[in-house]
């Protein structure tokens, strides 16, 4: 009962996103699809800096990885179909998140944030230099890939609102597939390990293939976040692996609140919402943006959701037997 | 093509090798001395190039443009380290990058506001604008061999000052264990202020060198700043000889990755990275950590 009552707030929050179409604008609806896939982005690097410990500081590589795919696969296609398109930047996603990860885990700290910069930076170059990608403008991609079962299409991704639907459901489908991985031993497993790595070592785990695991998850999750993206903004660039994409992740982790796996998608709706309206304030919104981010590290450490506890506390009703703070305060 | 023509790519090599040093060598001293990963680095590098630029403008030369332009660049890193850096020392790594990544934003932002948005050149001085004949059709700029020799002037004085004084045994003993250098009852506060400051003159003055041959732009920095990172990485944190040779070999990959194989020059910069750490996980002259 109480487990139904503390996810309360998450289900009005679905409920409310799940309703959102029939009310808002296109634009609106656009806005959103846009923060549901930036959300998705974010919650697949908190499993590695909420939940891992690993500060992956190229998480955009993947990002950028799963849109290429579909871009490069399916550029000249008549048609796209979803079940070939979405496997496949699946894949390619996590087959590079393997790679980058067996060269990064073995480094920590320090060297593991450069590393895993240094080799998203690679990835960016090689599609910034490579004329047959389309190099610094990148590729459009016309067609939208659509469901079909037989030759009956069930689901087409060119309306805004059938796409908002499936970016939610992708979104939802990974909240609750980490739910379950962190409740698995495996979760176990990998907490451990951001708490004290030496001592999980000690009781006889190879803490690097399950940072290896973990990294490959999150790593695909990106590459489930570049699809989408690619898909609805109908072109892929090497801006979406530029480090920049990677440390505003970090930065929606963080201001969210990360090691809650709801905490992302806050911290998303915040920094998109603020991206979108801070440029109309002022010409140099970049400086607030900045400031923004400063304050939270400096005064915020855990992120936006850690508020809510206390804004509880502020709103509940006083217990039996508890005295009002005034009164204590009397005394 | 003849040998000539290798005889300035390598020159040029050495002075791209010799300019990431001394950014780089800012970078490292922070990594080993105070566990510190900053990010605004290049902004420091851009802010160097943007103040040469500017203060030539001003003063209509360039030796006093440098004069002035350091001392400002080390009162701008010893605010940074006191408002911002030194909440940071106990810190994770993770808010560590965060922080210094917003504080880019708020460089480039800056920059934008008091220099705008143009790219610049600055004037190479008179004295240095010539340049020695190598064969009939080649010749090397003399500013760029004068760029060499200032960073060789500057590696000199660094050495001096971290093997033979004082300081510079406050620094090393730093680099291998803080917690005892502080129970020494060393202001560790006061050195970690010295060297963040300093660590940004480097860069500023890095900035400042290359603002002639290469132009003056926003965002000039963070290029920089990634290359730097690979060659902190490369070289092994905390040590001052591994950035010198992983700024050389970086410096030597990517001049002739331009000229051979022009489409892969970048990519093999971090291929090159990947190998090194495949096979010494720490650098070539790091320790484990």
């Amino acid at each position: 009962m109480s487990a139904l009552i503390r996810s309360m707030p998450l289900l009005a929050a679905l409920l409310a996103l799940v309703l959102f179409p029939q009310f808002g604008s296109e634009y609106y609806v656009g806005l959103v699809s846009r923060i549901l896939i930036v959300a998705l982005f974010a919650l697949s690097l908190d499993l590695l800096i909420g939940y891992t410990g690993l500060v992956s500081f190229g998480h955009a590589a993947f990002y950028g990885i799963g849109g290429y795919a579909l871009a490069i696969a399916f550029q000249d296609a008549s048609v796209i179909p979803l079940w070939q398109a979405l496997p496949l930047s699946l894949a390619a996603a996590a087959f590079a998140a393997l790679v980058i990860g067996w060269i990064s885990i073995r480094t920590s700290g320090v060297y593991f944030i450069m590393l895993t910069l240094a080799m998203a930076q690679m990835f960016f170059y090689f599609f910034f230099e490579s004329p047959r990608y389309g190099g610094d403008d990148g590729i459009f991609l016309f067609l939208k890939p659509v469901l079909m079962v037989g030759s009956e299409d069930i689901l087409k991704l060119d309306q805004e609102n059938n796409f908002y639907y499936f970016a939610l459901s992708c979104l939802v489908a990974s909240y609750l597939l980490l739910l379950m991985i962190l409740r698995a031993p495996f979760g176990k497993v990998i907490k451990a390990i951001k708490a004290n790595e030496h001592r999980v070592r000690a009781l006889g785990y190879s803490t690097s293939g399950y940072k290896l695991v973990s990294f490959v998850i999150a790593g695909t999750l990106a590459g489930l976040a570049g699809f989408l993206e690619g898909v609805h903004s109908g072109y892929i660039n090497p801006s979406y692996m530029s480090w920049h994409e990677s440390g505003i992740c970090i930065a929606i982790v963080v201001l969210g609140g990360m090691g809650t796996l709801y905490g992302p998608i806050v911290g998303a709706f915040i920094i998109i919402l603020l991206q979108n309206f801070l440029p109309e304030l002022t010409e140099h919104w970049q400086l607030l943006f900045g400031g923004i981010i400063i304050a939270v590290v400096l005064f915020l450490p855990r992120g936006a959701t850690s508020l809510y506890p206390h804004l509880r506390e502020l709103i509940r009703r006083p217990q039996r037997g508890e005295r009002e703070p005034q009164e204590a305060a009397d005394d | 093509m003849e040998l000539s023509f290798y005889l300035v790519q390598l020159l040029n090599a050495v002075q791209y090798g010799f300019l990431l040093f001394l950014v780089a060598s800012g970078l490292t001293l922070r990594f080993g001395i105070m566990g510190i990963i900053n990010l605004a680095h290049g902004s420091f590098y851009m802010v160097g190039a943007y103040l040469a630029y500017w203060l030539t403008d001003l003063t209509g030369s360039f030796w006093l443009a440098i004069l002035l332009g350091l001392p400002i660049a080390l009162g701008v890193g010893y605010l940074v380290e006191r408002f911002a850096i030194s909440f940071l020392y106990q810190r994770d790594h993770l808010y560590q990058v965060l922080l210094t990544f917003a504080l880019i934003l708020v460089f480039n932002e800056l920059q934008q506001i008091l220099w705008g948005t143009d790219v610049h050149g600055v004037v190479i001085p008179e004295i240095l604008a010539g340049s020695i004949p190598l064969t009939d059709n080649q010749s090397y700029p003399v500013y760029r061999l004068f760029i060499s020799a200032a960073c060789i002037a500057i590696a000199c004085g660094m050495y001096w000052v971290i093997q033979k004084t004082r300081l510079g045994m406050m620094i090393r003993a730093g680099a291998s264990n803080r917690e005892m250098v502080q129970a020494l009852g060393i202001d560790v506060n006061r050195l970690f202020a010295f060297v963040f400051s300093l660590g940004v003159a480097l860069a500023a003055f890095a900035g400042m060198l290359a603002a002639p041959v290469d132009s003056v732009y926003p965002g000039m920095g963070e290029n920089v700043l990634i290359i730097s990172f690979v060659v902190v990485v490369i070289g092994g944190t905390g040590s001052i000889k591994g950035t010198f040779v992983g700024a050389m070999l970086i410096g030597l990959v990517s001049t002739f990755g331009k000229v051979l194989l022009p489409e892969m020059a970048s990519i093999m910069v971090y291929a090159l990275m990947a190998i090194i750490l495949l096979w010494r996980p720490h650098g070539l002259f790091g320790r484990a950590v």
